[in-house]
């Protein structure tokens, strides 16, 4: 087994030297073994978006090292991670661009991490296998590779974004709370669809969730955190079995506070 | 119908600036004022560079060259120290103020009884207005295909997805700032080559000619997507040569009807304005035509 992701030791603080003196991650250490696929849970304010930017590099870490593959990538800026690493942000908006067409994002994401000449942006043979690649969402965009992408639903462009973070298959795959801006059936949809993806390519992946039946529902393990600081960790067997109240229980124990956030506790 | 060919041929000379302004403006997202001075660059480059004996070709590519040079300035200043993009654009016009007299050497530079792009035309047996029309057309119609090409390629694509969305761009491994120095070095070539453009035509340059750049090319841009919408991009870069021409026939027509041409930037920054407002209004009327309908079935 290879570690994708490593952090050692992270700490990451925000407006340091101010009144809003914001200590957010204290500490994490964190080793993600391929085709892993990791949950993390966890209140507002408990670390998990500061946790995956610093791991895409949108944030630098205070203290630490962050090792993608084997090699340290601690001070690498996002867009030389993103050879590695795919995105799919929780605001719908923000992991495609609108006014390009649905072929032009995917031919974008395509070249990801590599470089870019002056050849042909889209080429036919490119779009034989984005065709083949919408299949697989079932929402008929396979017809429609030269619609903006301004023009699709909030569900279709998540699971668009979806598709660019894969479609080269990255290292690592980082979901940003990426289904909690989408109705339920909706997030229901683009969560089977994730865990399809992720199934199908044998990918490593880290999602964020707020909810805790998402999180024991989907995945090989989880995480939660609490204060900057992982509290629980369950895999295999373990978290198969896992339950909402033996979720509850076990952050208690570890962490010596209770759930107090209806938005955890209800999803 | 004077009016109406002069109007087409200034209005083809002034469109490859107003390209330049939309790619800024529309592409980048970026409103850049170094247009104000990087126009009257090209012009000051390619009436130095024709006076002292280079080849009206060779001039018009210098000044090409020059306001790509300012574009990486402005583009370095906003991307590597973060300089806001409207103040950036203030700055670079600021400092190219100078260095524009330091080319000139004075407040102006006659380009009288000198080579012009057009002059060698007509020694071809081409009459004046035709000899503008002519290079014009062939100007823009190069731009358009240098650009239609170069936007299908992949960096071509990477660039408009900067504009578009940041985040997206660098999630996907895209050098957005390198991006965006790309971007201001195109636009600003561009719209130097129309000032030397502009320059032979006019037969001078002038260290004030690039006073108002932003607003008629922007007028040209807006004006241009008021007449046709929802296009793809060759035919979007078409509707803009369009609107520079319906922009010029305004301005010729006002003129015509005795408005004094110290009051032409008003009139200018009016066009822009109305321009500017036209879909608010359209959306408006549409509002309260549909509401009217309603209320015409409650009754």
């Amino acid at each position: 087994m290879t570690a994708i992701l490593e952090l050692k030791k992270i700490h990451k603080s925000f407006e340091v030297g101010t009144v809003n003196e914001n200590h957010v991650l204290k500490g994490i250490d964190l080793t993600i073994e391929k085709e892993e696929f990791v949950t993390i849970i966890g209140g507002n304010g408990a670390g998990k978006s500061t946790l995956l930017n610093s791991v895409a590099g949108t944030y630098a870490v205070d203290e630490g090292a962050v090792f993608l593959d084997g090699k340290n990538a601690t001070h690498k800026r996002t867009n030389d991670r993103a050879k590695d690493i795919g995105r799919v942000f929780q605001d719908t908006k923000m992991g495609t661009a609108t006014r390009l067409t649905i072929e032009e994002n995917l031919a974008v994401a395509f070249k990801r991490g590599k470089k870019r000449g002056l050849s042909l942006g889209v080429k036919d043979k490119q779009r034989e296998v984005f065709k083949e690649q919408l299949k697989l969402l079932e929402l008929g965009l396979e017809s429609r590779l030269k619609m903006e992408v301004g023009l699709l639903s909030g569900g279709q462009r998540q699971a668009l974004t979806l598709l660019m973070a894969t479609i080269v298959p990255p290292k690592l795959l980082l979901l940003d709370e990426h289904t909690a801006a989408l109705d339920p059936k909706t997030s229901q949809m683009v969560l089977k669809l994730t865990d399809k993806i992720v199934r199908e390519k044998k990918l490593t992946a880290l999602m964020i969730t707020h909810n805790m039946e998402d999180a024991i529902k989907h995945g090989t393990r989880l995480i939660m955190l609490h204060n900057g600081k992982i509290v629980v960790d369950v895999s295999g067997e373990e978290k198969n079995k896992l339950s909402v109240p033996d979720l509850l229980a076990l952050f208690q124990k570890n962490s010596g506070d209770t759930v107090t956030e209806d938005a955890l506790l209800l999803g | 119908m004077d009016i109406i060919l002069s109007s087409i041929s200034q209005g083809l000379l002034w469109s490859v600036m107003a390209i330049g302004i939309y790619l800024t403006f529309r592409i980048l997202d970026i409103a850049d004022l170094t247009a104000e001075g990087s126009f009257p660059l090209g012009a000051a480059i390619c009436s130095v560079s024709i006076v002292s004996g280079i080849p009206p070709l060779l001039a018009s590519l210098l000044a090409l060259v020059g306001g790509m040079l300012a574009g990486i300035v402005s583009g370095l200043l906003h991307t590597k120290l973060k300089i806001p993009a409207l103040l950036t654009g203030i700055l670079t016009m600021t400092a190219l103020y100078s260095i524009n007299l330091r080319i000139m050497g004075q407040a102006n530079v006659t380009l009288l009884g000198q080579e012009t792009l057009m002059r060698e035309l007509q020694s071809y047996g081409l009459e004046n207005r035709l000899a503008v029309l002519v290079v014009g057309g062939i100007a823009v119609g190069l731009v358009i295909l240098v650009l239609y090409l170069f936007f299908s390629t992949e960096i071509g694509l990477a660039l408009r997805s900067t504009g578009d969305n940041e985040d997206m761009s660098e999630a996907n491994g895209i050098h957005t700032d390198t991006m965006k120095i790309l971007g201001y070095m195109l636009c600003n070539g561009l719209i130097s080559l129309s000032g030397a453009l502009i320059a032979q035509n006019n037969g001078y340059a002038d260290i004030s000619m690039g006073i108002g750049t932003i607003v008629i090319g922007l007028a040209s841009v807006i004006i241009g997507e008021v007449i046709f919408h929802n296009l793809s991009f060759a035919k979007r870069l078409m509707t803009i040569v369009i609107g520079a021409i319906v922009y010029r026939l305004i301005i010729d027509l006002v003129l015509q009807l005795g408005v004094e041409p110290q009051d032409i930037k008003l009139f200018s920054a009016i066009i822009l304005a109305i321009a500017l407002s036209t879909p608010l209004i359209k959306k408006k009327t549409k509002g309260s035509k549909r509401a009217s309908k309603k209320g015409a079935k409650l009754i």
